[in-house]
């Protein structure tokens, strides 16, 4: 029998990959592209969900043709997407009714205050594990049903459904208009506010909380399960997991047991601990989600501290600035100098989330003086993710009472040398990137591997997983110190800048 | 002799209209300027834009020159980037080899490490990003020199440093041995740098072929070799198939 692979796709915040695997878990091909980022006034993030379905149709047959295969060859193919981010779309068209609405949008910021201020509010943190905020994407539906005419009534209709990334994909690829099957998996599920983080389905209170009919939404499946088969792109082949992209990442990493952890460095930042099969609460600014769910299994939840802005500065400093080509220069134009010269980044461009979760806050830069120059900023830019990272690490130390031993990393910005180096330095602890950066894609594969009985089991999996490289701290601990202090005290400035009668 | 490539003419003329005036055009103002069609014109933009010569204005679909053109003196790829660009080829290569894996470019007669994969044993290991190495005693080296004319030009006259019993001494011997890494396309240090240790690399090309930079992997010589000291040919496959990758994605021709 001819060797046979496992496709992943991983529709990102900037891009989406399809990646082929084989059986050791080993990259075979991959194919990228990426979709346009709308930003139509300050604040909003739109992306277009035809435009990316458009994308996959190319990307996902040239991935095979690069493999030198056939979708027969295809064992399975599992999902992972960027989350929260909000699809709404005709039924009987399939097409999209508005702009999907990033996570990173805070559109909803008035609406978020309103709804956070109602005496019955303390449910929905009880309830699903989450409070209240912008990045989730319950208010942004509630909004669109608002702000749209006639839209809540066909959705309450059912002729307007929503989706997560996801969910658009797999109803797509299985058909859309034609017998398209309209479901989501528990992880992606549990960052719409809308799920009870228990019972794992959509709860009523929480529906009526947030005004958002139940017919538009999807069927909540678990991570790793056949869905569907596809009817286009890859016609035949099984669509048998979806995950957030987070959550792919963790299980791509195989944390399976309680206690291991990993961060994933791409548009944000991520870091997510295996709690096992109780959601844990957190009194440190962390949220409580769904790792995931493998099949009838119980599920599996996560502790997460998540940080809104890291490679986004990056771009920001590319495009926005202008200042370097490409992503990776900004390494180049950083070790052109020696330290930060006192200047220090804070990029709160949606506010602050984790541990913060300061919707009012906005970005500043401090510490300038004439002696700055683009390479200081550079570093700057850099060490932004190293404090963030340590600011979540720290409050995931307080709420799990053990101490991260090492960090396990991945995605992007892991190719980043200098940067790697100085998160290792903050946090005082090894970090760690394993043989496949593209961990984000491998845990989807994983998943859908898993379904299908591709892969037998978690073990050997786990059996894949290898140091690729690993940084030392090697930071005096009196700098460390001082310059923690400096970034806990540029952090306070951005507070309190956005008022509300201001939008 | 062959007479003018006219294709060649053309861009250079395109080029030439662009760093004139305001340097932003649209594609009929190019095609009418020099009297081409404009699906002429079109594909000889888009190669130049492919090539980073010319960049195209994405609200108004205006032509003018690339960031690419202004650069054409310095390195023409960052050497963050390239690591960007092949980390996860080079991963791959780790996992399917069993060794470690390095990627090197040249710099002022040395080869400088940018990118470094551990052996995926899970043993202690110790990044070596920044190392520079000897050009002559490793594959990587050997492979540079063999293919980029600037770092082939860096070799002082006279012998060679010696590192082993079998470095290459004499630029006799290193001018033999690099046209025989043209032929095949790859090259390895058998103990040339160290005893009991042996490396395999090919090269990373980019757009119109230029070599960028060199992939390898590296180990112990029972690992990399057969028992006549030649390295594995499924090794070298490994290898050149992961350099090609990058290179695919790197814009390069295929080959
Ligand atoms: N060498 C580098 N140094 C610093 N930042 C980098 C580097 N390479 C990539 N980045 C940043 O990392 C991000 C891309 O990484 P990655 O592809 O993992 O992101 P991502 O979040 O998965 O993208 P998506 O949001 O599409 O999922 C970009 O924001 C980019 O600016
Ligand atoms: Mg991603």
């Amino acid at each position: 029998m001819a060797e046979r692979y496992v496709m992943s796709i991983d529709q990102g915040t900037t891009s989406t990959r399809c990646i082929l695997f084989d059986h050791g878990g080993r990259l075979v091909s991959v194919t990228q592209r990426e979709h346009k980022q709308h930003f139509p006034r300050p604040g909003w993030v739109e992306h277009d969900a035809t435009e990316i379905w458009r994308n996959l149709e190319q990307i996902g047959p040239k991935a095979l043709a690069q493999a030198g295969i056939g979708s027969g060859e295809v064992a399975a193919v599992g999902i992972a997407n960027q989350r929260e981010t909000t699809v709404l779309w005709d039924r009987h068209t399939g097409i999209p009714v508005t702009r999907a609405v990033v996570w990173q949008d805070t559109r909803t910021d008035m609406l978020v205050e309103e709804l956070s201020r109602r005496p019955d509010a303390y449910i929905v943190e009880e309830l699903c594990g989450l409070h209240v905020a912008t990045y989730f994407s319950a208010p942004t539906i509630r909004w669109l049903l608002d702000h749209t005419p006639g839209l809540r009534e066909r959705a309450e209709r059912g002729d307007v459904l929503f989706g997560t990334m996801e969910s658009w994909l797999i109803w797509k690829l299985t058909g859309g208009p034609d017998g398209g099957v309209h479901v989501t998996d528990v992880t992606n599920a549990s960052r719409t506010l809308l799920m009870n983080i228990n019972t794992l389905s959509w709860d009523d209170t929480l529906l009526d909380f947030f005004g958002v009919p139940r017919a538009m939404l999807p069927e909540i499946r678990p991570s790793a399960q056949t869905y569907g088969a596809a009817t286009r792109v890859m016609p035949g082949v099984r669509i048998a997991a979806a995950l957030g992209d987070q959550q792919a990442a963790l299980f791509g990493q195989t944390c399976f047991a309680v206690g291991e952890a990993k961060c994933t460095y791409g548009t944000g930042s991520f870091l997510l601990l295996n709690t096992g099969h109780e959601p844990i609460r957190s009194t440190h600014g962390l949220l409580t989600t769904v790792g995931y769910q493998i099949g009838d299994e119980p599920a599996v939840y996560a502790l997460e501290g998540s940080i809104a802005i890291t490679g986004a500065l990056v771009q920001w400093f590319r495009d926005g600035l202008g200042l370097i080509g490409t992503a990776p220069e900004i390494e180049t134009m950083a070790r052109t100098v020696d330290d930060n010269g006192g200047c220090y980044i804070v990029p709160a461009f949606s506010g602050l989330f984790a541990p913060h979760w300061r919707s009012e806050a906005r970005g500043i830069i401090v510490g300038l003086t004439s002696y700055i120059t683009k390479g200081h900023l550079a570093r700057a830019v850099l060490e932004a993710t190293g404090w963030q990272t340590r600011e979540v690490v720290d409050a995931m130390n307080a709420d799990s009472g053990l101490n991260l031993r090492t960090l396990n990393v991945d995605g992007g910005m892991t190719a980043n040398n200098l940067l790697m180096q100085f998160i290792a330095d903050v946090l005082n602890v090894p970090v760690v990137r394993p043989m496949v950066a593209e961990t984000v894609s491998l845990g989807a594969a994983y998943a859908a591997g898993l379904a299908v009985g591709y892969w037998p089991d978690l073990e050997g999996l786990r059996r894949n997983w290898h140091r690729a490289a690993q940084w030392l701290p090697a930071m005096d601990p009196a700098l460390r110190a001082r310059e923690y202090d400096s970034w806990q005290r540029a952090v306070e400035r951005t507070f309190d800048w956005i008022k509300p009668h201001e939008e | 002799m062959p007479g003018p490539v006219q294709s060649i003419e053309r861009a250079a003329a395109i080029l030439r209209l662009l760093a004139q005036g305001s340097g932003r055009l649209g594609l009929s103002e190019i095609a009418n300027s020099l009297g081409l069609a404009r699906g002429t014109a079109h594909g000889i933009l888009r190669t130049l834009q492919m090539v980073g010569f010319v960049e195209q204005d994405e609200a108004t679909g205006k032509y003018q020159l690339g960031a690419a053109l202004l650069h054409l003196g310095t390195s023409y790829l960052d050497v963050n980037e390239l690591r960007s660009r092949a980390i996860n080829w080079a991963d791959a290569l780790a996992a399917r080899s069993g060794e470690a894996v390095r990627i090197g470019t040249h710099l002022q007669g040395k080869l400088l490490v940018v990118h470094h994969v551990f052996r995926p044993d899970d043993t202690l290991q110790t990044l070596d990003v920044g190392v520079l190495l000897p050009m002559h005693a490793t594959a990587m080296g050997k492979v540079l020199l063999a293919y980029d004319a600037n770092a082939a030009a860096a070799v002082p006259d006279g012998d060679l440093e010696p590192f082993s019993r079998r470095t290459i001494r004499t630029a006799k011997e290193l001018t033999r041995a690099l046209s025989g890494i043209r032929e095949v396309g790859w090259a390895a240090d058998v103990e040339e740098t160290t005893v009991g240790e042996a490396s395999v690399a090919a090269p990373i090309r980019g757009y119109g072929g230029l070599v960028v930079g060199a992939m390898g992997i590296s180990g112990p010589i029972e690992r990399l070799c057969d028992p006549h000291n030649r390295p594995r040919p499924d090794l070298v496959t490994f290898v050149r198939d992961a350099a090609r990758a990058v290179s695919r994605d790197l814009g390069a021709p295929r080959w």
